[in-house]
């Protein structure tokens, strides 16, 4: 049953025209960054390696794909997660502002299979816009603008990364930007459960998101001890893999940290819906 | 619980925080009832029906249908049940078809596209499969709920307000379809309805509820005519009437409408008398009508 559920939600998100709109809007935005990069790079790139050209050199082609995609990552990862969260968190309070939610806890099939299904369902929506992200950002880029080493700019300072030590590093980095935002996805289908409509849910994951942003920004002692265990700490951890050598502690916390959120939103989750009245 | 009895609902409670939505309700269906579930608004016939279907869970009381505990037994249950809540409701971006598909899918037995196409045929949605449900006018909508309600063949039907926003027609319609369940397919309905009509229509026996609790239960026939009956005369002399009235009947309760019209409330039997007695007095009798209807009937308990 639980299969067969999340088949009919992925009907569902299919058949939603708000699920293209999140990789319209990705597609849209990664096509400006790519023209404008196309049309302005250079000096995008001399800008930031100005203050390094009295003790280096650089030859070669920096402004390349690796690079284009390491700047879409950059820019991009704050904004998905409202693309994600505008699909995800529709998915239990939409039924209810529909009123089929009703039909649906009629049915021969569990309220925590029904929970679970929409976890699945979501799961791989955030999924198809992270490889989406993935093919715009380091395929089309790497078309575009060729290959070639990367140089990043971290607070230690430069980075560079041969080309063929890089595509690794991707994978991975791709791997746990997933990450964060299934933990977006989960938070946002958590929300959902306690929500009668479809706004409340995606508005509170982007305000959370927000608060939790300004939190780990402030340099107050007071939030030092919280700051580890917010997950929006975690949801720039891509980027380690980009450091040399690769703090694999670090992300590995980073790694366990986002999934002990994915575990607990879910609990939360399966112990609201499967308590809740079903009055709407 | 006997095996015709399919569903038994004992002493059921439901409190929203500090309001009793239900305070205590009893109740039997047997195999083969229109059983109707009447109360006015507030009552507590929805949040019986969400309880019966796991939507609420109830505070106190016991739910047993097919004779299994409700709470032990929900999936095996629920796979026996086909229901409309309120009104049906479904997935607007999706066409018709694949709204009962989604449903078919998880109503626990295997249904396939022609089943569903017949299905579809059956309630008069045919040749609308493909259309989106958000063009469906609410009598369609109504017709692809009772379509779904079906598909999966359940034994039990409940349908908790199935004519509320219809036009005349299709209500008719539905209560046909309700009948037809019931005569073709023996299956056994439950019938919540502000049409009063319609209970007393279609439905072979009933409960009322009332701020909460079951106030009677049993056959309509029987219950409606262990109640006094209401005639509304149309008399040309409406003083002389009432003289005859309270000399022969003086156990009956007259009441004078307008100059042409007074209503008796007096025993059945008293009925063939009561006509008598006015002729034999000489007062024209245009039109004498029996009142009791079920409308009456029910004020009467609510009230009482």
């Amino acid at each position: 049953m639980l299969l067969k559920n999340t088949y009919n939600e992925f009907v569902k998100i299919l058949a939603k025209p708000r699920s293209y709109l999140g990789i319209g809007a990705l597609t849209l935005l990664i096509s400006v960054i790519l023209f404008a990069m196309k049309a302005d790079g250079k000096s995008f790139i001399s800008f930031v390696t100005s203050s390094f050209e009295q003790t280096l050199s650089f030859n070669g082609n920096i402004l390349n794909g690796n690079l284009i995609a390491f700047i879409i990552l950059q820019m991009l990862i704050v904004h998905i997660p409202l693309l994600v969260s505008l699909v995800t968190g529709d998915l239990i309070s939409g039924e209810a502002a529909m009123g089929t939610i009703r039909m649906l806890a009629t049915k021969p099939i569990s309220r925590t299979q029904i929970v679970l299904s929409k976890f699945i369902a979501g799961a791989v929506y955030t999924l198809i816009l992270t490889i989406w992200l993935g093919f715009l950002a380091l395929v089309v880029g790497k078309w575009l603008f060729g290959s070639g080493d990367l140089i990043v700019l971290n607070s230690d300072g430069l980075v560079i990364l041969k080309e063929q030590d890089i595509l690794w590093r991707y994978g991975c980095s791709f791997a746990v930007a997933y990450l964060a935002l299934l933990t977006i996805s989960t938070l946002s289908i958590c929300l959902s459960a306690f929500a009668e409509n479809s706004i409340g849910p995606i508005v509170t994951t982007m305000s959370i998101i927000i608060l939790f942003t300004i939190i780990g920004s402030l340099d107050v002692s007071v939030f030092d001890s919280i700051k580890p265990f917010l997950f929006t700490t975690h949801m720039a951890s891509w980027r380690s893999f980009f450091e040399d050598p690769v703090p694999w502690s670090t992300i590995w916390n980073s790694v366990l940290i986002l999934l002990a959120h994915n575990v607990i939103l879910i609990s939360i989750a399966l112990y609201k819906f499967n308590k809740k009245d079903i009055t709407s | 619980m006997n095996e015709t009895e399919i569903i038994k609902v004992e002493h059921l409670a439901k409190n929203f925080g500090s309001f009793q939505a239900v305070k205590d309700v009893s109740f039997t269906v047997n195999r083969g009832d229109v059983f109707g579930f009447l109360g006015p608004n507030g009552a507590g016939k929805s949040t019986t029906i969400r309880c019966m279907l796991s939507l609420i869970q109830a505070n106190h009381g016991n739910i047993q249908l097919f004779g299994k505990d409700l709470h032990k037994h929900r999936n095996e249950i629920l796979a026996r049940v086909g229901s409309i809540i309120e009104k049906p409701d479904f997935y607007r971006y999706l066409s018709a078809e694949k709204n009962l598909e989604i449903f078919a899918r998880i109503s626990g037995k295997d249904v396939s596209k022609k089943e569903i196409a017949g299905m579809l045929d059956f309630v008069g949605l045919n040749g609308r499969n493909k259309d989106k449900v958000s063009g469906f006018s609410h009598g369609m909508k109504q017709r692809l709920g009772i379509a779904q309600t079906l598909l999966h063949q359940p034994d039990l039907i409940v349908l908790d307000e199935p004519t509320t926003g219809l036009d005349p027609q299709g209500i008719v319609e539905i209560r046909n379809l309700i009948l037809r369940l019931k005569t073709e397919q023996n299956k056994t309905v439950i019938l919540s309805s502000h049409q009063l009509s319609e209970i007393e229509l279609i439905s072979n026996r009933m409960v009322i509820i009332n701020k909460g609790q079951s106030i009677i239960e049993g056959d309509v026939k029987e219950l409606l005519n262990a109640q006094e009956m209401v005639v509304q005369l149309e008399v040309n002399d409406v003083e002389k009437s009432m003289k005859v009235i309270e000399s022969s009947f003086p156990q009956a309760l007259a009441k004078n409408i307008n100059e042409r019209i007074i209503e008796v409330q007096l025993e059945k039997q008293q009925v063939p008398s009561l006509n008598q007695h006015m002729v034999q007095a000489g007062i024209e009798v245009h039109a004498m009508e029996p009142k009791r209807k079920l409308e009456d009937f029910f004020m009467k308990i609510i009230q009482s």
